[in-house]
């Protein structure tokens, strides 16, 4: 019997979306071996976070209310603190899950399972599915330690739905940790855009190196994206050229997505390319070259400059 | 400022879909690999060199750099320990083992020892290996040593003369900036650094971090000359008092399924459209 508590994400007092893949996740483990589920809320605006999250299922929703920005530091003796009482601590694998559950898996001498993709619970026992080498390998995991510590990959995994009753809330003390005066959070540029979230999108348009600049960015990409609503993304090339900003990188670093429809243009398909976006449904790949690697993962393969071919495809999916 | 710069070998991440698993699905095998420097580590080697260079002294550093690697002592990471040396890292330790016997919890154990003999000022790490994508090494070794942990930094710069560090880190809405009280470990994203800006040892004042193409910097003859006569100790977890075990347990490796299907070759932009339309169903 496992019982588990989830680490909400939280992005300016709101719950993100990433938390409730953690949600489905710890709900299988949970279902698996019998145990129960708890929900964390933790950070600014925790209190209105946690009310957010009543409707899940939870037994409970903690709420710790840390204001000042995230460090590492100042959220992980608290949900360390908490997950004492738990016997496998979940987040989303998302740059937030992913910097603070290895502090709080050291403060528990937890081991950690970063990434998965997918949770066993056969006869009980728990295990865990995770990609490794840039997604060319899959390793089956089991955590040795008393407790476990798991980390979340968005894209396998469906948002949790609301399942009705009420949740009761429970605050709970903030734990100070000396490391957390070290660091002093500053402040952070939050990237907002009108398109859908890269993670969640069912449509997915990339660019790369081969579209040259920014302005070709918005001039030819930006255009077939607003016409299929779909989010934009990039290869590291696109990005380290400065054409788009990081966040949109696709990839083993940056983002991992599993749409229905991904069109890569002009990108060839370095590995570590591939390792962000061939769990989508349906991938089409224009670009000059046939010979790309983006080939071997593309279901359709637009042999053609791109410069003449993506305007003409924005117009035709506008007359659909 | 003595930095400390944990360097991992990992199958060629570049070939990394001709990797194989035995038959039994117990290890993964990288035969006909080569063994690589992990990149994530050669960006953070990158730029523990240029937090140490000496802006008044062209090839000059200020500081000491020093690299270790936990691993097989054999020429594979002999190698990659002098590669680091030759790009321009002071010492080389390496701390001998069978990679059968790490996880990130036992790696950052033996890194805390290493951490605690050495006495650094700072470590600077990869965010993740190229091989198991974990993405936890550092911030464990952060947590045991009782250090802050800045994961993802996409710039650092020092502040108060030296005392702080000024460090941008990517997230996946943005990017925070932090300032952060050393000793400290950090972790580097692969936006961090650009090699050809490196000049004569000097990074120029007009150097741009997000214009990345490859790796860290190409080591110079001079300086594969000068590695060859720099130290590497060597030392094992035994003799660094290590006990820790495993806290993870792979039980079974699989090459992920192929991509069903063939790559259907579309004439133009209509046909394309009508495949995604009629076809797939997807527009």
């Amino acid at each position: 019997m496992a019982n588990v508590l989830v680490v909400a994400e939280l992005l300016e007092g709101k719950v993100r979306k990433t938390t409730l893949t953690a949600v489905t996740a710890a709900k299988q483990i949970a279902e698996g071996t019998g145990g129960g589920l708890d929900i964390l809320s933790i950070g600014e605006g925790a209190g209105g976070a946690a009310e957010e999250l009543t409707g899940y299922g939870a037994g409970k929703v903690l709420k710790a209310e840390i204001g000042g920005g995230y460090t590492c530091e100042k959220y992980a003796a608290t949900v360390a603190e908490a997950g004492k009482g738990y016997d496998v601590v979940v987040a989303c694998a998302s740059a937030f899950g992913k910097d603070l559950l290895p502090r709080v898996a050291a403060k528990l001498d937890a081991g950690v399972a970063s990434d998965i993709s997918a949770v066993h619970t056969d006869g009980g026992k728990l295990s865990y599915t995770r990609p490794m080498y840039a997604g060319n390998v899959s390793g089956t995991v089991e955590i040795l330690s008393d407790k476990q510590v798991v980390t979340v990959r968005q894209s396998e995994f469906d948002a949790a739905e609301p399942s009705g009753g009420a949740s009761p809330v429970e605050e709970i003390p903030v734990q100070s940790d000396p490391a957390a005066d070290k660091v002093e959070f500053l402040g952070v540029e939050v990237v907002k855009s009108e398109r859908p979230d890269l993670s969640e999108a069912d449509v997915v348009v990339a660019g790369g190196r081969a579209l040259k600049s920014a302005e070709n960015f918005t001039g030819i990409i930006e255009p077939l994206v607003d016409a299929l609503g779909a989010a934009m993304g990039a290869s590291r090339a696109a990005c380290d050229a400065g054409y788009v900003l990081p966040e949109l990188q696709i990839g083993q670093t940056g983002k991992v997505v599993a749409p229905k429809l991904y069109i890569a243009i002009g990108i060839s398909g370095a590995i570590q390319h591939l390792a962000g976006m061939k769990g989508s449904k349906t991938i089409v790949a224009i670009n000059k070259d046939k010979e790309a690697p983006i080939a071997q993962v593309a279901d359709y393969f637009l042999a053609a400059d791109l410069f003449d071919t993506v305007p003409e495809l924005t117009d035709a999916v506008k007359k659909l | 400022m003595k930095i400390l710069v944990p360097i991992k070998r990992v199958a060629d991440p570049d070939n990394a879909s001709k990797l194989k698993v035995s038959g039994d699905g117990k290890a993964v095998t990288s035969e006909g690999l080569e063994w690589k420097m992990n990149p994530f580590d050669d960006w953070a080697l990158e730029a523990a060199l240029r937090l140490t260079e000496d802006a008044a002294k062209k090839n000059a550093r200020v500081g000491e750099v020093v690299v270790v690697s936990i691993a097989p002592n054999d020429e594979h990471t002999q190698r990659i320990i002098r590669e680091g040396l030759a790009k321009g890292a002071e010492r080389g330790i390496l701390v001998e083992t069978d990679e059968g016997k790490l996880d990130a919890g036992v790696v950052s154990s033996i890194l805390k020892a290493v951490a605690d003999k050495e006495t650094p000022d700072l470590v600077v790490m990869g965010k993740q290996a190229a091989d198991g994508d974990s993405n936890v090494a550092g911030t464990r070794l952060a947590e045991s040593l009782g250090w802050p942990i800045i994961n993802y930094a996409m710039r650092i710069k020092t502040a108060d003369d030296g005392k702080t560090l000024e460090v941008q880190r990517e997230l996946d809405t943005g990017v925070a900036t932090v300032k952060v009280t050393g000793p400290a470990v950090v972790t580097t994203s692969d936006r961090i650094l650009h090699p050809q800006s490196v000049q004569n040892g000097v990074t120029p004042d007009d150097f741009e971090y997000a214009k990345l193409e490859v790796g860290g910097r190409y080591a110079s003859l001079k300086g594969i000359m000068q590695a060859k006569k720099k130290p590497i100790e060597q030392t094992s977890p035994s003799a660094l008092g290590i006990e820790a075990q495993k806290t993870l347990n792979y039980t079974n490796f699989e090459l992920p399924p192929a991509r069903s299907g063939e790559t259907t070759f579309v004439e133009d932009v209509a046909d394309l459209v009508d495949k995604l339309h009629n076809t797939a169903k997807v527009i």
